[in-house]
């Protein structure tokens, strides 16, 4: 397959820091996951009350998203029809345990709606899309490790076959005490070639 | 390079383990729906369309003598196993598989399941399948809501003819769990009578249970009677609430256009619609309007639930393989559960079997996260 894709611009949080195209926005020793969320949230000046009613998985995506995409946006690079291609490990595995331990037992018996519609991991997506106002393609897969491979394959076919303009991709993940994002935006412009390996040395980079 | 094609292909159901003796029962409009009464599962009879476990015990003790695999994955080996023996093609690196599925092993986070909680984990689910057939490249997991199963799909035409493999099983499944169940029933979308799509009297969703299969490959020597050629396919979200269809079907009309587009055809070349048609208000109600603002209104429709209720990840792959026989029979299959229309929008629904010839179809699924997924399809 021809190959003529750039990557546009990276973002990662893990390990209580933001960091985007390697340089740090924002670091905080916080206790939990959450809180560190919601201070990243004010950091960035998010201004925007639904995060609060996501799991910490569409919370996690949803401001990776939006540190790389409101860059885009600041530059003029941002590009209506951007699909969006996401895999992780653990599914939504954290919600779904949270809303496993709801209906558990017949006499501590609450098993909620709002708990209920997170235990899907391409929700994450949705929330992405609402905020940025993205009609476009949307697939979430599952893989035992980050997968530069499948992630690469299918964002250039949808390239090639005209179903978006530039992809927004990567690996987003929350498991009990662990968790990793790491997106990236491909385009047809951009300073980093689209190809394996370069996608796999950004990721193991950590930066 | 021209498009992939579906060829070999099985159904594991409440109507039969195969994908004829399904079709059948479907012909002959009986529904594998019926009154469920397990008060682990929920305080009060429900509708469902469940696998008899003695049936799936003697089906996957022929193939597995001495193996443990969860519900699920029995569910899925016995039907992939079928459509691997048929097709009985090397499983080389130019062979990918792919598993479509919402929820995997989620009864296994109950605490009487006696498998280990890393079953939870769907690349466990993904090893023990791809694992058990000796495949030799890396399964592909995609879960997305209830359009996984024609996304899964639509994921295999692009890495065909992106040239990543050349033939890809895919292999889709969805149990009916406490976990689902008590999930619906919490939306209060939970019908107590069997569904009923698209009808002035529904009354919600009924929940069941498949693990269905099929061949996606680029041989066309490998083709089947009922094969068909996947000529355009889309996916496109709604942009507008995580459990709410758009109020203007915003997502579903361009996953169509889109994938008329790609396959260069207009709308009126549209035989048949295999519609999603949950019996959900919202949800019905949102795809009259897509469909008629695609001028779809006069397309013979239907929504396959009120066979098998919603099966949610396997519910798009299932009614694909379904379509496929309709075409192949060249007949069309009644919505069963329709009695009057109860959507703001005119639509064609089918109400009896009909004999027609057929040509092309359209698929289209909707779920959570505003997710959409259309694909058409056409006879070979």
């Amino acid at each position: 397959m021809n190959n003529n894709n750039f990557i546009q611009g990276y973002c990662r949080i893990k390990d209580n820091t933001v960091l985007k195209n390697g340089e740090l926005l924002f670091s905080e020793d916080s206790g939990t996951l959450n809180e560190f969320l919601k201070l990243a949230y004010q950091h960035f000046q998010t201004d925007y009350s639904k995060f609060f009613k996501m799991d910490r998985l569409s919370k996690l995506g949803f401001l990776c998203a939006d540190v790389l995409l409101n860059n885009l946006k600041e530059n003029n690079l941002f590009q209506e029809n951007t699909a969006i291609v996401l895999a992780n490990k653990s599914a939504s595995l954290d919600t779904d345990r949270k809303y496993q331990k709801s209906i558990e037992d017949l006499d501590n018996y609450f098993p909620s709606p709002a708990v209920f519609v997170y235990t899907l991991p391409n929700i994450c997506m949705g929330e992405i899309s609402i905020r940025h106002k993205l009609y476009s393609e949307n697939s979430f897969f599952i893989f035992d490790a980050f997968n530069a491979d499948y992630l690469w394959e299918y964002t250039n076919s949808l390239l090639q076959n005209k179903k978006a303009d530039s992809v927004l991709c990567g690996w987003v993940d929350v498991d009990e005490d662990s968790y990793e994002a790491f997106l990236y935006v491909v385009s047809a412009n951009g300073n980093l070639n689209h190809t394996k390996e370069e996608i796999t040395r950004l990721y193991f980079t950590n930066e | 390079m021209s498009n992939p094609i579906i060829s070999y292909n099985n159904i594991i159901s409440s109507l039969g383990f195969n994908s004829q003796e399904v079709v059948e029962q479907i012909a002959q409009q009986k529904t594998g729906l019926c009154t469920v009464t397990d008060y682990k599962t929920l305080d009060r009879p429900f509708i469902s369309s469940m696998v008899d476990p003695e049936k799936l015990k003697e089906a996957y003790q022929k193939i597995v003598p001495s193996a443990h695999h969860t519900r699920l994955e029995q569910m899925m080996l016995v039907s992939l196993s079928d459509t691997i023996q048929k097709a009985n093609i090397k499983l080389s690196g130019r062979v990918g598989l792919i598993i479509s599925t919402t929820k995997g092993n989620i009864d296994v986070l109950d605490k009487k399941n006696p498998f280990s909680h890393e079953r939870a984990y769907l690349s466990k689910l993904a090893l023990e399948i791809g694992n058990f057939f000796g495949f030799t490249t890396e399964p592909i997991v995609v879960s997305n809501a209830c359009v996984s199963g024609v996304l899964a799909l639509s994921i295999a035409k692009r890495l065909i003819k992106g040239q990543k493999f050349d033939h890809i099983f895919v292999v889709a499944g969805d149990l009916v769990t406490k976990f689902i169940i008590s999930g619906f029933n919490a939306f209060q979308a939970l019908s107590d009578e069997p569904c009923r799509p698209y009808c002035k009297t529904r009354t919600g969703i009924n929940i069941g249970e498949v693990a269905t299969s099929a061949l996606v490959t680029k041989d066309r020597s490998l083709a089947v009677e009922e094969s068909v050629e996947i000529v355009g396919d889309a996916s496109c979200n709604d942009a507008n609430h995580i459990s709410g269809p758009s109020r203007t079907g915003e997502g579903l009309y361009r996953s169509i256009e889109s994938a008329l587009k790609e396959a260069k055809l207009k709308y009126s070349e549209i035989d048949y619609i295999s519609a999603h048609g949950t019996a959900t208000q919202y949800n019905d109600e949102m795809e009259s309007i897509a469909f008629n603002r695609c001028g779809m209104q006069e397309t013979p429709i239907n929504s396959l639930k009120g066979y098998f209720g919603h099966t949610l990840g396997a519910s798009g792959l299932l009614e694909t393989i379904i379509g496929m026989h309709s075409l192949k029979r060249d007949t069309l299959f009644s919505s069963l559960g329709f009695r009057e229309l109860g959507v703001s929008h005119p639509l064609n629904i089918i109400q009896k079997p009909k004999k027609t010839p057929l040509n092309i179809f359209l698929k289209t699924a909707s779920g959570f996260g505003g997710s959409n997924t259309a694909a058409i399809f056409k006879k070979i």
